[in-house]
């Protein structure tokens, strides 16, 4: 029985936690990429630095509070300045829909030149945080590290293994769901966000029912801007903040979207956990879960693992790729809000 | 003016162009212009490629990363001299560990053929297949690889190539692209354009992965160096009398001749390359194969309703492009000497072709070799252009200021948001490029 | 002087015209029903009515006042109601909320309205909670009309409300439509079934080609040997 929990809280500390976390962090990132595809109609490539720019805010605040001796120990003091991240984040969306997106969206732009728009927006943005904080990595975590340290696991409970809890672990799942659930009741609950989910299913009715377009556009910037500012915070906040990794993190965003179906965000937050848990599961070395649950004196040369660690990222590549092929509508049949 | 601009435009742009690379060639250095020429020949061969897709056809390809990936390895499996002890340590599960793989392939393709009537459980049994043949390869291939990596990894660790000339490497670099954008045309072309362009960013990225962590056939991150070469070396030139005489005689130092004479090289090979290229792409759009195209990509519901075969000429189209990128990747292994499967990232190998495209003008074959040239130059000079000016904006300031200093250190990344910039004015300004399509008949 | 009336109007998409100086129009309370052979313009006549169709001549009036400059989403404001002929409700979207956006220009209380539609259409009260996707065709078309009398439209506009419904639906819908007009608002549709829908008519209009070839009352139509043998089928 020891060797079975053993093996369970082995799973948990390696899988189901840090699946959580990631899972969450693409969820959010990928609610942002299909509010833009449901309302505006597009893949919008430059969502990842929208992140990043969002996080660069939230960091330079939290180093002013930092130095202030402002703090809300034994949170992380970027909570704190989460807010103001949003708020320049907003402006900056905002403004680069007023000077660039609405341009075409007037002369009613095919997608794919929305698409090469939001490269530029991509390339544009990259420069402007390499030119504001450099391509570094910054570190801007305070507050408590670990909720639970393995060892005190180990104590309270006499297991071998140890299952700690890092407090951006916990900041990030919980933050999630908050904002999931506030997220959830707009849409569903208030009048602005049934006209979203209205614009988004069907443009011209909504028109006809008096739906102003312009007003929803800037509601989805200032969510979507909302929305990435978190996702970007928490996964520095997690990770590390490096305007280079957020580019990378695009392709998972996409990934989890497409998977959930794009333009729906049910399929959007379920896209992130199957693409977290996915790149865990296939890259994750059994050897130890099965020594404990096997026979007691078994003996394993191999690491029990279905793809080396090296090729995590490409896992959700290539669930996107499969998922593009056989059921390109995703999990969920996307293309609403 | 402006008549006069349009009739003679693509002489004055390119002249403009060969201007700047001279501008740079007194200011900084023959050697640097010519390093600048030759990257610039690179980037218009791959802009042509993306051309062929985006401006012939309309598909969006944003995989550019991977097939010029493909032509660089291409470039290590032809040239580098094959490594015996590891082909004896681990060649034959490596060998049998590829027979698995087609052999899986083969078998599911087969299957997926005669199983067509049942429903759901054709998918089982695909998967249960792939999971087989995958725990097979694992078996046989895995041991094999260990044992290539484990021979004087810090020199080979892997197999090697073929040992024959670098120059062999481009054809086959493009067979490489060519054959695996016929795989991924094959599943992904039947998509709408915005998946279409994330499919195949994913798939560029696997390969990449591929490439990076497979380091029995790559040597991954550690790098392949000492490519042969298809021009002389600068040291060899160096020692030769005659190299010497007419160094002298164009009074040279003999080191900068030598550098040079070598670039000069590359670049007759390249703008060779070019020439036959632009031949080629401008007789097929001239061609009645061209026609159809454009008519596809104007009108794909009416094109098809004409009985053209729009999903087999998308996918022509397709390979063709790729196996230029894929070429082009090859040069450039060539040109540097060495294959670095960490220096491919997105944003220089696809997104920066992209805009080239755009900004020299999509459709149009001069127009991409004239954006290869123009954002090359100016992916490349931005950063001592920025600097310059961001120098002599901040000279009133105190030297010692953080803020100049940060201003400075900030000046190499200016050239992301100009390009950034100049994209979004081109895609609002003039969505057509410095180079416009021909209105043909 | 009707109280919804399109005059003389001529326009088109393109360079070509499609309308030809062509009048519609409709009474307060009334029944007015368009009909006429496919690609008489009978859609886009209705549309043109609507402000949906750019128009080179001709104007139209309503409730006493000239909107031709009007956006359709203005003329929604001023009292004028439509439904699509296809895509005419959120599928993506419950029943209620389907008839909550329908009223979205309204700022007082909606609660009435919603219960007046579900007394109109008794089986939208039991779907209130299905997304509207998920209904059978006929349910949809009553969705459709449920969501613009949320407004309470003056006028109410239908293109082919019976488009692709069973002629059991079709009957149903029809006597929907008269009691809606029986509140006094005044009904313009165009209608496929042309025999059924003259039946209830207080007015027809018989397009060809974008021009009025007979406009009189239903039941004149309907006795009009001329009429019968052309566009009724005997």
């Amino acid at each position: 029985m020891t060797d079975f929990f053993n093996a369970l809280t082995l799973l948990g500390n390696f899988l189901i936690i840090p699946g959580l976390t990631y899972g969450s962090q693409l969820a959010l990132g990928a609610l942002g990429v299909t509010l833009v595809y449901g309302v505006l109609r597009f893949s919008n490539f430059g969502h990842g630095e929208t992140m990043a720019f969002g996080a660069m805010v939230t960091i330079l605040v939290t180093w002013g509070f930092q130095s202030l001796g402002l703090s809300i120990q034994p949170l992380p003091t970027a909570l704190l300045a989460i807010p103001v991240g949003i708020l320049a984040t907003v402006i900056l969306t905002l403004l680069i829909d007023r000077f660039v997106y609405r341009y075409h969206r007037e002369r009613k732009a095919n997608p794919v030149i929305f698409l090469i728009v939001s490269i530029g927006v991509m390339f544009f943005l990259g420069g402007l945080i390499r030119f504001i904080i450099g391509p570094g990595d910054q570190i801007f975590f305070d507050g408590t590290r670990f909720i639970l340290k393995a060892r005190e696991f180990k104590q309270m409970t006499g297991l071998n293994e140890g299952l700690s809890l890092k407090m951006t672990q916990a900041v990030t799942i919980i933050t999630a769901v908050i904002i999931v659930a506030a997220m959830f009741w707009f849409l569903n609950h208030t009048r602005t966000g049934k006209s979203m989910r209205a614009y988004s299913d069907n443009e011209n009715l909504a028109l006809l029912s008096g739906i102003n377009p312009d007003r929803v556009v800037l509601i989805t910037w200032i969510l979507v801007a909302a929305l990435a500012t978190i996702a970007g915070t928490l996964y520095g906040l997690d990770k590390s903040f490096k305007p280079f990794v957020y580019m990378q993190l695009l392709l998972p965003i996409f990934a989890s979207a497409i998977v959930g179906g794009v333009g729906n965000p049910i399929g959007a937050i379920a896209g992130g956990y199957v693409i977290a848990f996915s790149e865990l599961i296939l890259t994750f070395a059994y050897k130890k879960v099965v020594l404990y649950l096997g026979p007691d004196n078994m003996e394993l040369e191999s690491l029990v693992q279905f793809l080396g660690t090296d090729y995590k990222i490409a896992v959700s590549f290539i669930i996107l790729v499969i998922v593009l092929i056989i059921r390109p509508t995703g999990l969920f049949s996307g293309k609403t809000i | 003016m402006t008549a006069l601009y349009q009739q003679y435009r693509n002489q004055i742009l390119f002249s403009l162009m060969a201007g700047l690379l001279i501008l740079v060639a007194l200011i900084q250095s023959l050697s640097v212009s010519l390093t600048i020429l030759n990257l610039c020949l690179i980037s218009a061969i791959m802009a042509l490629g993306v051309n062929i897709q985006w401006g012939y056809a309309g598909l969006f390809n944003v995989g550019v990363m991977g097939f010029a990936a493909l032509g660089g390895l291409a470039g290590v499996l032809i040239s580098m001299p094959p490594v015996s002890d590891a082909w004896q340590a681990g060649g034959l599960g490596i060998l049998l560990g590829l027979v698995i793989t087609i052999g899986t392939v083969v078998t599911c393709l087969f299957a997926w053929s005669r199983i067509q009537h049942l429903r759901r459980q054709r998918y089982w049994i695909i998967a249960v297949i792939i999971i087989s043949g995958y725990a097979l390869l694992r078996i046989f291939f895995d041991p094999g690889a260990d044992a290539v990596e484990s021979i004087n990894p810090s020199v080979t660790g892997y197999l090697g190539g073929l040992g024959l000339p670098i120059l062999v490497a481009w054809p086959v670099g493009a067979l490489f692209a060519a054959g695996i954008a016929f795989v991924i045309g094959k599943v992904a072309l039947g998509l709408r354009s915005d998946y279409l362009a994330i499919a195949t960013l994913g798939i560029s990225e696997i390969i990449i992965f591929f490439i990076k962590n497979e380091e029995w056939l790559t040597r991954g991150v550690k790098n392949v160096n000492g490519l042969s070469r298809p021009v002389p070396y600068e040291i060899d030139l160096q020692q030769a009398q005659w190299f010497q005489d007419w160094a002298m005689a164009i009074g040279m130092p003999v080191d900068d001749a030598s550098a040079v004479f070598v670039k000069v090289c590359y670049a007759l090979l390249f703008i060779a390359v070019i020439g036959i290229l632009l031949w080629l792409s401008e007789t097929a759009l001239k061609s009645p194969w061209g026609r159809m195209m454009r008519a596809i990509r104007d009108n794909e519901t009416a094109a098809a309703a004409m009985g053209k075969d729009v999903t087999w000429q998308h996918l022509r189209v397709f390979v063709l492009g790729s196996a230029v990128i894929g070429l082009a990747g090859a040069m450039l292994t060539t040109l540097d000497g060495q294959f670095t499967p960490v220096g491919y990232n997105p944003l220089r190998f696809t997104f920066l072709i992209w805009v080239m495209v755009i900004i020299g003008g999509s459709g149009n074959n001069w127009g991409a070799v004239l954006g290869g040239f123009f954002i090359w130059f100016f992916w490349i000079e931005a950063e001592p252009i920025g600097l310059w000016l961001i120098d002599a904006l901040t000279s009133g300031m105190d030297p010692q200021s953080a803020v100049r200093a940060h201003l400075l250190e900030g000046a190499a990344h200016m050239r992301l948001m100009t390009v950034g910039i100049i994209l979004l004015l081109t895609l609002r300004y003039a969505p057509e490029g410095l180079i416009p399509e021909k209105k043909r008949l | 002087m009707g109280f919804l009336l399109g005059e003389q109007m001529t326009g088109g998409y393109g360079a070509a015209d499609i309308l030809h100086d062509c009048s519609i129009g409709v009474e307060k309370g009334e029944i007015a029903v368009i009909v006429g052979p496919n690609g008489a313009g009978k859609s886009t006549a209705m549309k043109a009515v609507f402000g949906m169709l750019p128009l080179r001549k001709g104007h139209v009036m309503f409730d006493g006042e000239d909107v031709t400059q009007l956006k359709p989403e203005e003329r929604v404001v001023k009292g004028m109601g439509f439904v699509p002929q296809t895509h005419n409700v959120f599928t993506s979207m419950t029943v209620e909320e389907n008839l909550e956006m329908g009223a979205f220009i309204r700022t007082d209380s909606i609660n009435d309205s919603i219960a007046q539609v579900y007394d109109l259409f008794p089986i939208l009260k039991e779907k209130r909670k299905q997304p509207a996707g998920e209904l059978s065709g006929g349910q949809r078309q009553q969705v459709a009309v449920g969501r613009a009398l949320m407004t309470h439209p003056k006028v109410l506009m239908l293109d082919e409300p019976t488009a692709g419904v069973s002629p059991i639906v079709m009957d149903e819908l029809f006597d929907r439509i008269i009691e809606i007009a029986r509140l006094d608002v005044a009904i313009l549709m165009v209608e496929q079934n042309a025999k059924q829908a003259l039946e209830i008519a207080d007015k027809g209009y018989v397009l060809v080609q974008g021009q009025n070839r007979f406009t009189d009352t239903g039941e004149s139509l309907l006795a009009n040997p001329e009429v019968r043998r052309a566009f009724l089928g005997g």
